[in-house]
């Protein structure tokens, strides 16, 4: 609503109420997708594996008998005590692969996050402030090639030339079977855990298997901030302040590295917000090309399997993530970008 | 209202110079020069040369997809490019240059049919919603924001595993999933833009004259609105072959049986990389990154050349004749 003056407190306050019916409205959506496929979860995945009667006791024992209503409720209490089930297929507690895999994941898009981010700003900065020279042409080129190269061929060709032909990076797993097995997994996230350890070998080879798979979808979302801080130095150039400035006697250089480019840098919080939904995508495909132990690909093999259980939890934990990054992401903004505030 | 050329261009045809609607409407493009001009004709060609392969495919290609034999004579399995097989066959025994070539009619008709089925669900809701208001428009955008938080592939990737058993076509199923993803992006772009032009004055004018506000929405709101569409379009379409790719990647949606599909065919070619054989990746990898370019460059390149803000036009170079200046008087 349009007004003038809106104090930070109450937008906050106001950004916070609203993550309350999102998050309902994304468990409810989840809900209703997966009991929308014919049969019941347990008849899915282990039906032909286990006898009828079996599998009747087993839907009886998880509750998937019951009244629709009943089950959402139920549902929904287990998701609010931090219960996101348990999967049907081989009995684990998804919070316990959240924790273990998700680490993996974690550790794997914020590395492609910074690759993306060092390729992508300069590169924006850059392209941006020579606009329509060859470095311009050269820069969007690039930017726009890398993101139309899906992630799964890209890491094909990185494997092809960094694994087969120049045998310089591994190119397959988090870290190698020594690593894994001496490694003490204090937040499963294998490089904080190497320095914990001082573990600088453990170290070494965990950074080692991390390069072509951060470099592989962080270079895909290098074009996206690349085109994002072209397009806002440019605008910014345009702008009136810029021009008195320049008339006040500002050398060039001045103006554009104090004025414009700091200003120009303000909406890639916002963005960094927005792709955090794109890398998640992403992390999927990366993690099946490199064997990544993350959480997407252990959702594609319950997908195989046809695990609803483990499929429902692992969504509802993405889902989770995007809604509560945003939130972080907008908190972030509203104290840099005070017009935010004034929607 | 003076008319800009370039140096050394032609005077500009008639119903270009802004009599008519439509020369109004592709003035900006013919005006469009430097890097936005390659672009967008760059990405236009890139475009059409898929469109032409995806429509002519019964014709231009020498097989079938999913053909192995000609006759009684079996196709060799993953041989390399030959006079016969063009771009060589892979493990199935099919050949390359057929799955490229049907490939494209695959995945232009999958995101052909995804993007008609989001826009007409998209820019309608988004249209109510933004000039309505009240608790339709907010419980939409709360729905829809709920959907975004849902990373895309993952939405694609859960609801292609959903329909897939239910329904046979995997077409359908692909651009089902992927239909789902956008419709947000498109309600979103539209409700905001007519959530500001709501205010502008010459719709106000329009209701204080008693115009019936279906009258209003269809005559002033929409068309002013929808300049937005093409370029989210485009770009829109670029993305969601990126999608269908990775869903063929992950092996749901098209299925092998019913289609080409050029994600699919890489993660057949996974294997075949480490014996040292690279043309049944190379060449749908290829095609991925050609199209997805062209049609990103398409968009890009009617962004440049429409979006006020980026907008460059073509200038004239005015000489201005020396004159000297004597202090003391004009």
């Amino acid at each position: 609503m349009p007004g003038a003056g809106i104090s930070l407190k109450s937008y906050l306050l106001a950004r916070v109420a609203l993550v309350v019916p999102t998050v309902l409205i994304l468990l409810t959506l989840v809900f209703v997708l997966m009991r929308v496929a014919p049969g019941n979860p347990v008849s899915a995945a282990l039906g032909g594996h286990v006898p009828p009667a079996v599998i009747k006791q087993i839907a009886r024992q998880l509750g998937y008998d019951r009244p629709l209503y009943v089950q959402y409720g139920v549902y929904l209490w287990h998701i609010v005590h931090g219960n996101f089930g348990i999967t049907i297929t081989d009995r684990r507690h998804v919070t316990r692969i959240i924790a273990v895999n998700g680490a993996a994941t974690l550790e794997l898009t914020v590395a492609a996050m910074l690759v993306a981010l060092v390729v992508g700003i300069p590169g924006g900065l850059l392209t941006g402030r020579f606009r329509d020279r060859p470095i311009d042409a050269v820069g969007r080129l690039f930017g726009i090639v890398l993101y139309a190269t899906p992630v799964f061929v890209l890491g094909l060709l990185a494997q092809i030339v960094f694994g087969s032909v120049l045998h310089w990076l591994p190119i397959s797993g988090q870290a190698s079977p020594l690593t894994e097995a001496t490694l003490q997994a204090h937040t499963n996230i294998l490089v904080i855990d190497a320095i914990i350890d001082r573990n600088w070998p453990a170290l070494r080879d965990v950074l080692r298997h991390l390069v072509l798979p951060a470099a592989t979808l962080g270079l895909v979302f290098a074009g996206v901030f690349l085109r994002l801080v072209r397009v806002n130095v440019i605008r910014t150039l345009k702008d009136d302040y810029i021009e008195a400035a320049r008339a006040r006697g500002v050398r060039e250089r001045a103006v554009v590295y104090r004025h414009a480019f700091r200003n120009a840098l303000v909406p890639v919080v916002t963005v960094i917000g927005l792709e955090i939904a794109l890398l998640l995508s992403g992390a999927v495909l990366t993690e099946t090309t490199f064997n990544w132990p993350g959480i997407g690909h252990e959702l594609y093999i319950y997908l195989e399997n046809r695990d609803y259980a483990a499929v429902q939890g692992i969504v509802i934990a993405f889902g989770l993530v995007v809604v509560f990054a945003s939130l972080l992401i907008d908190f972030v903004n509203a104290f840099i970008d005070p017009r935010v505030r004034y929607q | 209202m003076s008319v800009a050329l370039g140096s050394g261009r032609q005077p500009r045809p008639r119903w270009l110079r802004g009599g008519t609607a439509i020369g109004r409407a592709l003035r900006p493009i013919a005006e469009a020069h430097g890097f936005a001009r390659a672009m967008l004709w760059s990405g236009a060609a890139l475009t059409a040369f898929f469109v032409v392969l995806a429509i002519f495919a019964p014709w231009l290609s020498p097989y079938g997809f999913d053909q192995y034999r000609s006759g009684k004579e079996l196709f060799p399995q993953l041989a390399p490019p030959s006079a016969r097989h063009l771009l060589g066959t892979n493990v199935q025994s099919t050949d390359v240059l057929a799955q490229v070539i049907w490939g494209a009619r695959t995945e232009l008709m999958v995101v052909a049919l995804a993007l008609l089925f989001a826009l007409s669900l998209g820019v309608p809701l988004g249209l109510f919603a933004g000039y309505f208001g009240g608790i339709f428009d907010r419980v939409l955008v709360l729905l829809m924001d709920a959907m975004f938080a849902i990373p895309s592939l993952l939405l694609a990737l859960v609801i292609a595993f959903l329909l897939g058993s239910s329904i046979a076509s995997g077409v359908l199923v692909a651009s089902l999933a992927i239909t789902i993803i956008y419709v947000p992006q498109y309600f979103r772009v539209l409700r905001n833009h007519v959530a500001s032009v709501r205010e502008e004055p010459y719709v106000e004018a329009a209701r204080a004259l008693g115009a019936r506000p279906l009258t209003i929405l269809i005559r002033y709101i929409f068309f002013n609105v929808i300049q937005t569409v093409p370029v989210l379009a485009t770009l829109n379409a670029a993305d969601a072959i990126l999608t269908l790719t990775g869903l063929g990647f992950l092996g749901y949606g098209v299925q092998p049986t019913q289609g080409a599909e050029w994600g699919y065919d890489i993660s057949r070619a996974v294997a075949d990389v480490a014996s040292g054989i690279w043309w049944t990746a190379l060449f749908p990898g290829l095609a991925i990154v050609l199209l997805v370019t062209g049609l990103t460059l398409l968009g890009e390149g009617l962004n440049e050349t429409i979006n006020p803000v980026l907008r460059q036009r073509a200038t004239a170079k005015v000489e201005f004749e020396a004159t000297t200046l004597e202090p003391g008087g004009p």
